[in-house]
Parts: structure tokens; C-alpha cells; sequence
């Protein structure tokens, strides 16, 4: 009996039953849309969670004086920790760490108030290096960003974000231009950055002022160190290698052995976002495994009406096989019973499954993202699903005897 | 019986037993059973209920294997045939009818028809559709081809059940009690439709426990008891036609 044989035989068994045979869909169908639309859910939420955070600066790297991991007793994060960075170090990792990283700035800064005619608002003003657009991510919408020669020169230049354009220049003006003060210290503004708007955090991303850090150490805070050196790495995947070389190189200039303690710390981007994946990662998983128990019910399902059909079909068997089906036909006539119901219920559970997980997101406006392999992984599933649930009922019927078959009430 | 020698055997049973065990007890239903039939014979096989007339039947469809003896069908030996083997024989050269009719519910008359050929992939699906008419055209159902067997009375549905025993031309068509759940009036024609087929030139054996049908085939054995104790030739068959027209008419 060949196999176009078989499906015309099981198509017609499912026709002649197409209540029963809905309803038992019905569990495959619940199951498979239940697993894409929480796998759906899940990814969503963790993509949107990794953008935020690459948002902030991908591949960010960012050093710090101190060291938070020191154990045992002794004053933490005291003074002369917080100065153990300088210029210098700064200047070392530009020069020698070029391997793995594409931008380098170094960071200080300085909290106060920014005044401009009558309108005033507390900010803090961040001294960098023009990288530190490439490392957060940011963008001069207009104007433009301060130069090498205004860092050279300690020039009394800013480039500020949208929350301070919008406190200080409330009639409309042009910031280009004009000269802001901070504190006692006027700054004339060259640029303004494009909004980014609130992280995840809740922090105000455009509550920014930059400015030379020259201009901060020498003009504002009248220091010598620095209180960060932030970096970026050329791909996500180099972090680890490029954190390696900035402590290495870092660990020359401190002149610390080996096996010394660090008076710095080096961190990632990636840790923080490891830490928040890792949470949504479980969420999924979490997701997954009780639309998983769905799909184990509806295979169950499955299993429980094949057996009844087998049952309820036990002179059709009979006579089947007085006119010549061997086991091996019967077997395969309910195992491909099984399968079509379980593959048409799969393939009417992703259709459901990715229309809920749109839905979801146009309606609720959660953030959704169906992964292609979650729709051929349940797809798989509910086959096999079909195969492992049908077999028993069908291998039950290939062993009946066809003459208690035949005569069975 | 003079003749039989010249003709071809279809079924040769020899000593055939067949022994059940129940609990502790051994049931002999077949005590040694030896006959044969030959091609275009019609058969009546009679006995009363624990006669073994339905484990001899069961034999002879290949269903089960005798404990004992030799049968050949049609030259082939089937006692030493594996399930499959015997499933495979059924398909070509069987055809069953049985006293329930046995159709698929909510099946058109042609795909019941079709049935044992689906089973035989050497058949295309277009040979299986045309073999189906004609096989329902020689029961007189060439009109009813795509009525379900729900929407059709015990006689039609009988008449399918013998389409689709004759669909795949078989050596022999056994039937049990194929007249079992007719009234008179539909018994004697499904026993015209047999006698039709006979005179064609079909090899029928026919199980029934009722005596009365004996005059209308060719030959008759009688079992008692797991044994034969009558196996003789009818040479004054009734016409099966003569009794239905004789009937009282249906008063509608």
C-alpha cells in the first residue's frame, strides 16, 4: 500500500469525524500558540531590554579609580583613591590599546547650576573628548562638536542636550552661539545634541552638558586626575579582550605587579546587560515551560481520542484486514491519522500564535518578537507530538485479531 | 462428483484440526476435516452454532492457521503462511461476505467498493475506480455509486458488500450467513445475485445455519461437531428466481 493510498484513507477517517477531530486539534492548536506567543513575549521584552542598553553606549567600557573588589578592612573609595587616574593613563590607553577599542575619553565631573538670562537649572557638566559621542551613542543635531583645539586650548566651549535647551532657552532662541554660565564660568554653546530621551532607568538622557575635559579640570574643578576613562570596543564580542589590555596597560603606568592590588576597576556594558538578559532569559524559559505543559496536554489529547477511535473502529480494523491491510497499513493508517491532525493543528497554533503576538503588541503595545526557529521548533514538536501520541492507539490497532475485530459490537 | 477430477481444486483441505485452548481445556473445534472444492462449485457449508463451521471459515479466509493438516488455496500452502503472508493472500484471492455487511459508515458505495484495492498498490487509482463500477454494476447497483451506506437499505448494502467482495476477482467468495439479517423477500435475491455469480462460472462457498438455503447450491456440507457428516452434490438446484416470483406481492 503506498502512502498516497494511506493519507486518502486517513483524510477521509478525519472528514467523516469533523467535530471529533477539531476538538482534538484544538489542544495542539491552544499548545503551539501558547508556546510562539510566550517565546514571542519573552524575546521581545529581552531584545527590548538589550537595546535600551546598547542605547546607552554599546560595548561600553568604563574605568574607574578605586578598586570596589578590595577585601578585608581599611577606608573605602577614600580620597586618594578617587585620584588615581590621570591624563596620563589616558593617553597610554589611546596610544597602545588601539587593537580592540575605537573610541577613548576620558571623564570628569562637575555639578552646578547652569544659568543663562533668568532662567537657571542644576546640571551637571560632564568634561570628555569628542569620542564620547561614538561611546554613548550620541549625535550633535545642531551645530557642531567641540575640537581638538578647543581641548588643546581649554576653551570655554559646550555642547548641551534637549532637557537644557528646553530650561534655559524658554523663548525659542537659538542656543548656537550664545554664552551660557556655569556657576561663575561662561561656556559658549557650539552644539546641541539630539534628544535620546529616558533610559531604562528612568534617567533624563538629555540632561547633558559636555565640554572639554581640559577645560573642566583646569577651569572649573582646578584638578589634575580624572574621574573615569570611558572606551568602547570595536564589537560587543572584543569587551572581554579590550578590558584585558586596558588593565594590562594600566597596570605599566600604575607600576603594579603582577599580583598586585588594582587602584582601578575596569567594567562592562555587557555585565550590566548580561545581568538584565539573564532575568528575561528565565522569564522565557519560565514562559516556555507552561505553554509546553499546554502542548504535552494537547498531545495527551491526541492520545486519548486515537485510542477511543481505535476502539470505536474495531470492526472497520477487522474488516480491513480480512480484505487484505497488514498490521503494518493499520499502524500506519492511525499513525498518519494522528500526524495530520497534530501537523494541521500545529500549522493552524502558529498561525494563532503569531497573530496573538502581534496582537499583543499593536493593542497592549508590548514589545513581541517571534523567532523564526520558535515557529519550526513547535512545529517539530506537535509532529512529534502526533507520532509519539499515535502510536500506541495505532500500534493497539495493528495487533487486534481480525476475527474478534470483524464481530466485535 | 465424477467430473471433479478434470476440474481445477481451489480449496484442499486435508485432516485440518484446530484446537483451542480455554482455561485448562483443550476445545477441539475441528476434528480432522478433509474435503475439496473446486472452481465454480457452489458451496453450502452448514451446522448448527459449536459445529466449528466458524473456525472452518476462518481457516478458509486465511484468518487462522489450522493446528494441524494441510490447506492449499488455489495451490498455495497457507498453513505455513506468516500474518502478513496471509493478509497479502486475502487481498488477491478472497473476497468476504459477512452477515453485517461490515461497510464503512458514511462511504459512498464506490469507496467501499474500492477498498481491498487500496490495499494493493500494483492497482493504479483509476483501474481501482473503474474495477469499483463495474463491480457495483454487476450487482445491479450501477445507479447507487455514490450513495453512502447509511442512506441504503440492509439488501443494498448487502449487494455493496458482494461488489466489493468480487472488486478484486478472487479464486473464492466466502460468505457467512449472508443472508442472515434480510427478510425472505431480500434473502432470495441476494441468493438470485449468488446464483448469478455462479452460473458465471464463481467458486462461492456459502456458511450458513439455515438448511433451507441448501437446495439452492450445487453442493452441501454438513458439520457435526468439528466433523463432516454429509458432503453430497445437489444435481436438482432450485432457481432462487422461481421462489422470489412465488412469494406472496408486497402489500404496500
Amino acid at each position: 500500500m503506498n502512502i498516497s493510498n494511506l493519507l486518502k484513507i486517513a483524510l477521509r477517517a478525519i472528514n467523516n469525524n469533523k467535530l471529533r477531530s477539531f476538538l482534538t486539534m484544538l489542544g495542539i492548536i491552544i499548545g503551539v500558540a501558547s508556546v510562539i506567543t510566550m517565546l514571542a513575549i519573552g524575546q521581545g521584552s529581552k531584545r527590548s531590554i538589550q537595546e535600551q542598553i546598547s542605547e546607552m553606549g554599546s560595548n561600553m567600557i568604563m574605568v574607574h579609580p578605586g578598586n570596589n573588589d578590595r577585601r578585608g578592612g581599611g577606608v573605602r573609595m577614600n580620597a586618594s583613591d578617587m585620584q588615581t587616574l590621570k591624563n596620563a593613563d589616558y593617553e597610554e590607553i589611546v596610544k597602545k590599546c588601539t587593537r580592540y577599542l575605537s573610541s577613548v575619553s576620558p571623564l570628569v565631573n562637575s555639578s552646578g547650576q547652569m544659568i543663562y538670562g533668568n532662567n537657571n537649572y542644576p546640571a551637571s557638566v560632564t568634561g570628555v573628548s569628542q569620542d564620547y559621542l561614538d561611546i554613548r551613542k550620541l549625535n550633535v543635531s545642531q551645530g557642531d562638536m567641540f575640537t581638538d583645539q578647543d581641548i588643546a586650548t581649554s576653551a570655554k566651549v559646550c555642547v548641551i542636550g534637549k532637557t537644557i535647551v528646553d530650561n534655559l532657552f524658554t523663548n525659542q532662541e537659538d542656543p548656537i552661539g550664545k554664552v551660557v554660565r556655569f556657576g561663575k564660568v561662561p561656556f559658549t554653546v557650539v552644539g546641541v545634541l539630539e534628544p535620546k530621551g529616558y533610559n531604562s532607568m528612568g534617567q533624563d538622557q538629555d540632561a547633558v552638558v559636555l565640554a572639554p575635559f581640559t577645560t573642566i579640570q583646569k577651569r572649573v574643578s582646578n584638578i589634575t586626575y580624572l574621574n573615569g576613562i570611558y572606551a568602547s570596543a570595536k564589537e560587543e564580542r572584543l569587551t572581554s579582550k579590550a578590558i584585558d589590555d586596558i588593565v594590562d596597560v594600566l597596570r605599566q603606568t600604575h607600576k603594579i605587579k603582577e599580583d598586585g592590588e588594582l587602584d582601578f576597576s575596569v567594567r562592562s556594558q555587557e555585565e550590566l546587560s548580561s545581568m538584565m538578559t539573564s532575568t528575561t532569559d528565565m522569564l522565557t524559559v519560565l514562559l516556555a515551560c507552561i505553554a509546553s505543559i499546554s502542548l504535552l496536554v494537547g498531545g495527551i489529547g491526541i492520545m486519548n481520542i486515537m485510542y477511543v477511535s481505535v476502539t470505536e473502529r474495531t470492526r472497520e480494523i477487522g474488516l480491513r484486514m480480512s480484505v487484505g491491510a497488514r498490521g503494518i497499513d493499520i499502524l500506519a493508517q492511525f499513525l498518519i491519522e494522528a500526524i495530520l491532525i497534530s501537523v494541521t493543528g500545529g500549522l493552524i497554533g502558529v498561525l494563532f500564535g503569531v497573530g496573538a503576538s502581534y496582537g499583543l503588541s499593536a493593542l497592549l503595545g508590548w514589545p513581541v518578537y517571534v523567532q523564526p526557529y520558535s515557529v519550526i521548533l513547535s512545529f517539530l514538536v506537535c509532529t512529534i507530538t502526533g507520532v509519539f501520541f499515535g502510536w500506541y492507539p495505532a500500534k493497539r490497532a495493528s495487533e487486534l485479531d481480525p476475527i474478534e475485530a470483524i464481530r466485535y459490537e | 462428483m465424477e467430473n471433479q477430477g478434470k476440474r481445477k481444486p481451489i480449496i484442499e483441505l486435508r485432516d485440518v484440526k484446530r484446537d483451542f485452548v480455554v482455561g485448562e481445556e483443550v476445545v477441539h473445534a475441528l476434528r480432522g476435516v478433509t474435503f475439496s472444492i473446486y472452481e465454480g462449485e457452489f458451496v453450502t457449508i452448514m451446522g448448527t452454532s459449536g459445529s466449528g463451521k466458524s473456525t472452518l471459515l476462518n481457516a478458509l479466509g486465511c484468518l487462522d492457521t489450522p493446528t494441524s493438516g494441510e490447506y492449499y488455496l488455489d495451490g498455495v500452502e497457507v498453513r505455513t503462511m506468516n500474518k502478513n503472508q496471509r493478509a497479502v493472500l486475502r487481498n488477491r484471492k478472497i473476497g468476504f461476505v459477512f452477515q453485517n455487511y461490515n461497510l464503512l459508515a458514511k462511504t459512498t458505495s464506490v469507496e467501499n467498493v474500492e477498498l481491498p484495492l487500496m490495499y494493493n498498490s500494483a492497482i493504479s487509482a483509476q483501474e481501482r475506480h473503474e474495477r469499483a463500477v463495474a463491480a457495483l454494476q454487476a450487482v445491479g447497483l450501477g445507479e447507487r455509486l455514490n450513495h453512502k451506506s447509511n442512506q441504503m437499505s440492509g439488501g443494498q448494502q448487502q449487494r455493496v458488500a458482494i461488489a466489493r467482495a468480487l472488486v478484486n476477482d478472487p479464486v473464492i467468495i466466502l460468505a457467512d450467513e449472508a443472508t442472515g439479517n434480510l427478510d425472505t423477500r431480500t434473502s432470495f435475491e441476494i441468493l438470485v445475485l449468488f446464483q448469478e455469480l455462479h452460473a458465471k462460472g464463481r467458486t462461492i462457498i456459502f456458511v450458513t445455519h439455515n438448511p433451507e438455503l441448501a437446495e439452492y447450491s450445487s453442493r452441501n456440507i454438513r458439520l457435526r461437531d468439528g466433523q463432516v457428516v454429509e458432503d453430497t452434490v445437489n444435481d436438482h438446484i432450485s432457481s432462487a428466481r422461481e421462489a422470489l416470483n412465488a412469494l406472496p406481492p408486497v402489500k404496500d
